[in-house]
């Protein structure tokens, strides 16, 4: 089995950041109709309001879009904003280190999806 | 009756491998298989007598003309319907329902009256109805069915009054496989109110069960080629006679008119009525080499074979510790069709693991999220047979469940 490394295994089984973070900053939800995917993006900034400090994400999906969440937030982590809104879908497919089909990149792109428009929304909502 | 063996040489599909293996198709709820009988049908269109039909005299298009209105015949055979002139070719099932939205609904249907579908639906048979409903503000009642997808036959009194204008549901439910009783549904719906328009969703029956649209009793009933070894693309609307001659067209332009002036135009005949544009000729040609396909085999006998097939499923499945089935126990109401879940395992993943082995499944909502839902089971897989499957496929989905399991485990 080519697609499931170990290392998504791995992150599928014993999610990074996982979970629900009470007051934060920033929150979005994102739905994928196509498998059922549902994912929470939240996240608490620092003091300068442009780095993320923590984050945390939640809700069910495939070993895929779990796995593409988990290796997505350890790498934001302590990242500026900005620098999250320029990420690029390839930089998810290298973390997950697979040969992905149409359909299943779909499930990997979805956290980054989330994520970006979780920062977006937060940013059109406080502009004075 | 059913040879698989020989069926399958059939089907030119089984004969490639992947990665050296074989293809074991169960996803056919979604869309069959195409024997070489409908492949040849549709090369024969392509290589022989390519030309449009009812316009003009040279040979190859009168062939063709022949050969469309042919299969026009063979479909009325096929769900005996009364008239040739009753079978209108659409798209597919989606198509012929939402033809109604347009060409019955705003005629009949005002303000405040009821339009009943069942939780069963596919969003073909579910979503027209909700969205003129909510555009009309008219009352969209949903008929429920319990948890295996047992609808009720007296819940219907409290669902048909005299502002009950369309009541429709489907003859198989393709997530849960159960097959209601058609004509005690429409007689009793009838019963409660004469005029009440009564709609049967056939996608997942017409391909299946022998059907008899004139014994059904009702006004309209919908399907689509594809899942019936047709080309994807043609489908069907069978309406009463009667019920066609009153609908006005519902789209415009060529062979749906027989005179045009500047300032008017009288329409054509039924079916011709519906069918505007060039229609998809080579389509229905397929759809009709399907028909006579499934007619030399015998739609009791695939009725049969499939049964056989589902008994063996779940009994084979209900063996994988973990595994939750959906649908009726009984495979006397149940159509070729298994629903499942594993405990902790996203069904995607299980997809995944199974493709590996060309095991092709269907997994999400299969167009059915009011069910699933209704349900609260969030997304499934679903294993769906046909006539080329055998018991052996299902050993192969048995198998590769448990390696899903071994993996994830």
């Amino acid at each position: 089995m080519d697609l499931y490394r170990q290392h998504i295994l791995d992150h599928y089984k014993h999610p990074h950041h996982f979970g629900r973070l009470p007051k934060a900053d920033i929150s979005k939800t994102l739905f994928n109709s196509a498998c059922g995917d549902r994912i929470t993006m939240e996240l608490k900034l620092g003091k300068d309001g442009k780095t993320i400090t923590d984050i945390r994400f939640s809700g069910e999906g495939c070993a895929i879009s779990q796995a593409s969440a988990s290796l997505l937030t350890d790498y934001v982590f302590g990242m500026k904003k900005t620098d999250v809104m320029k990420l690029q879908k390839e930089t998810v497919l290298d973390m997950l280190k697979t040969e992905l089909t149409p359909t299943r990149i779909k499930c990997a792109l979805l956290p980054l999806e989330a994520l970006q428009k979780c920062i977006l929304e937060w940013e059109k909502a406080t502009v004075v | 009756m059913i040879d698989v063996s020989k069926i399958k040489q059939d089907f030119p599909l089984f004969k490639r491998k992947i990665n050296g293996k074989r293809i074991v198709y169960l996803d056919s709820t979604a869309s069959s298989l195409k024997p070489k009988k409908v492949i040849d049908a549709v090369n024969g269109y392509y290589k022989r007598y390519t030309a449009n039909v009812f316009r003009s005299i040279y040979k190859t298009s009168e062939e063709a003309t022949a050969k469309y209105e042919q299969a026009r015949e063979y479909v009325a055979d096929f769900i005996h319907a009364k008239n040739t002139s009753e079978i209108v070719f659409t798209r597919n099932t989606d198509e012929s329902l939402s033809l109604l939205v347009y060409s019955w609904l705003p005629y009949h249907v005002r303000q405040g009256d009821v339009l009943v579908t069942s939780i069963l639906e596919h969003h073909a048979n579910f979503v027209p109805w909700q969205q003129y409903a909510l555009k009309n503000k008219c009352d969209f009642r949903i008929w429920n069915a319990d948890r295996n997808g047992i609808l009720s036959l007296e819940a219907i009194e409290k669902l048909v009054s005299k502002r009950t204008k369309l009541f429709t549901f489907t003859a198989a439910s393709n997530v849960l496989g159960t097959l209601p009783p058609v004509k005690k549904i429409i007689e009793k719906v009838k019963e409660m109110n004469p005029l009440c328009l009564t709609v049967v969703d056939a996608a997942q029956a017409v391909p299946h069960l022998p059907v008899d649209v004139e014994n059904w009793g009702a006004d309209v009933v919908a399907f689509s080629g594809h899942k019936m070894m047709a080309p994807s693309g043609i489908g069907v609307l069978w309406a009463k006679e009667q019920l066609l001659e009153e609908m006005p067209p519902f789209l415009f332009g060529g062979d749906m008119i027989k005179e045009v002036h500047e300032k008017t135009t009288v329409f054509n005949d039924i079916p011709h009525k519906f069918e505007a544009g060039t229609p998809f000729i080579e389509g229905a040609i397929g759809l009709g080499a399907a028909v006579e396909y499934l007619s030399a085999l015998g739609m009791r006998h695939v009725r049969e074979h499939e049964k056989k097939i589902v008994s063996y499923a779940l009994d084979q499945l209900t063996k994988i510790p973990g595994l939750t089935m959906y649908g009726p126990a009984d495979p006397d109401i149940r159509g070729g069709v298994v629903a499942f879940q594993m405990k902790g395992i996203h069904p995607h993943d299980i997809a995944q693991v199974l493709d590996e082995d060309n095991i092709c499944i269907r997994v999400g909502y299969h167009c059915a999220m009011p069910l699933h839902e209704y349900l609260a089971i969030g997304p499934t897989c679903r294993a769906s047979f046909y006539v080329y499957n055998d018991t052996k496929d299902v050993d192969a989905l048995a198998e590769g469940l448990k390696k899903v399991k071994k993996m994830f485990e």
